[in-house]
């Protein structure tokens, strides 16, 4: 019986490891719109300041996240990361993101990155010139798993919150992804 | 009644050696020679701390052997992040000083098969170099021979620590090769595609606080036929 047991506990664990995920991610079902030109369209924002995670930049008299220390290199001197959480349409929290602003020869450089756990990631390079409304908009330049075969443009946007409630957030960042299959090349 | 209580001792056994044949299977032995690093191409070598407590910023969902820091920073605590974290860390390039910033997101995989010796993570760095721009590293990454390597080892040992020399390469995929996929996304490095590979050495590892000497290191292979890059890239 022990013996058989040994047999049992090996074939059942292994079973156990296979039929059982070591990981599951919780996914939030995807709010995605097909606009007229048959791209997908899919939204997220972030609620500041609730949402913020960090503000890294040099010369920061309050630091968020209190504590925060940023290296006093000339190098990166002229660099702001932000990180945030991300919500969906339903107001929840799908993702996390960062806000990378720097100078360079060429300009300003805003770039994003958004990490869906469940879905991949995507990068977004923004044209640092703001247009009607309001708007920035960037390419997506490269993705990971769910977005890797994607093409297409992000906008980002302030939206200033006017409710006038006391408790009320200052606002918030819309971002509004805009993507569509690449075409494989044969 | 003896019978049963033979049928579960074996069932005990027979799952511990299940455990312990998955940890030292020689099978799932190291990878082997990164193809990196016997590139003819141009490099960019970045090393950055593996202790979070050495990053500018870390958080995770503060219920982790990896505690956020600083301390009072946000946690991820939410369900569809929960398995995820974030760092915010200086890169330095192959002469120690200061090249940049880099973010590195990470979340457990669902592709992690530990029947396989898989224990995987998708994440994706994001990283800024004065000078040279910005790109976009996308890679899945294999911790197996550090929990096997490593971490068991901590679990064994009556201090609960672990001490010594491993390296190893983190990276697994998308890349054919185990490289992960680079992308630029400004400056010099705009519009380049190009492939990178993570390794890390640790020194000293804590159970109760992790990484407590480790540092990570990226290797980006430029494109062969990039003639104008200019800057302090190493060629290894």
């Amino acid at each position: 019986m022990f013996i058989l047991g040994i047999l049992l506990g090996v074939a059942g664990a292994a079973a156990a490891l296979y039929a059982y995920p070591a990981v599951d991610q919780q996914r939030e079902s995807s709010i995605v719109l097909v606009a007229a030109n048959g791209r997908n369209t899919e939204s997220f924002h972030v609620t500041m300041p609730v949402d913020r995670i960090m503000v890294g930049a040099a010369g920061q008299k309050q630091t968020v996240p209190p504590g925060l220390e940023w290296p006093p290199d000339r190098v990166i001197r002229d660099i702001r990361v932000e990180a945030f959480k991300i919500r969906n349409a339903r107001d929840t929290v799908v993702g996390i993101a960062s806000r990378t602003v720097a100078e360079d020869d060429s300009g300003e450089i805003i770039d994003w990155v958004l990490h869906l756990p469940a879905r991949g990631s995507m990068f977004v390079n923004m044209r640092p010139e703001a247009l009607n409304g309001g708007y920035r908009r960037g390419e997506l330049r490269a993705g990971s798993r769910e977005f890797a075969p994607l093409s297409g443009f992000m906008t980002e946007r302030w939206i200033p919150d006017t409710s006038g409630d006391a408790d009320a957030p200052a606002g918030r960042i819309e971002l509004v992804t805009n993507y569509v299959r690449r075409q494989e090349t044969p | 009644m003896k019978y049963l209580i033979a049928l579960f001792l074996g069932l005990s056994v027979g799952a511990a050696i299940l455990v312990i044949a998955l940890i030292y299977n020689p099978f799932n032995a190291t990878a082997g020679l990164s193809p990196l690093s016997v590139s003819n191409s141009e490099l960019i070598t970045l090393s950055f701390s593996g202790v979070p407590s050495e990053a500018i910023m870390f958080t995770n969902d503060g219920e982790s052997r990896l505690k956020p820091f600083p301390e009072k920073v946000q946690q991820l605590w939410e369900a569809p992040v929960r398995l995820s974290s974030m760092m915010v860390t200086a890169m330095r390039d192959a002469r120690g000083g200061t090249a940049g910033i880099g973010i590195k997101f990470s979340s457990l995989s669902e592709s992690t098969r530990l029947l396989q010796g898989e224990a995987m993570v998708d994440s994706a760095w994001y990283i800024y170099l004065p000078g040279r721009g910005s790109l976009f590293i996308e890679q899945t990454e294999n911790h197996w021979q550090f929990v096997r390597d490593v971490m068991v080892p901590a679990y064994r040992s009556s201090a609960n620590s672990w001490k010594g020399t491993w390296i190893g390469d983190l990276t697994a995929g998308p890349g054919a090769l185990r490289t992960a996929a680079a992308t630029g996304g400004a400056g010099s490095l705009q519009g380049l595609k190009m492939e990178a590979v993570e390794s890390l050495l640790a020194q000293a590892y804590s159970l109760e606080s992790g990484p407590v000497a480790a540092e990570g290191r990226l290797l980006i292979e430029l494109p062969r036929n990039l003639q104008e890059f200019e800057g302090g890239s190493s060629g290894e």
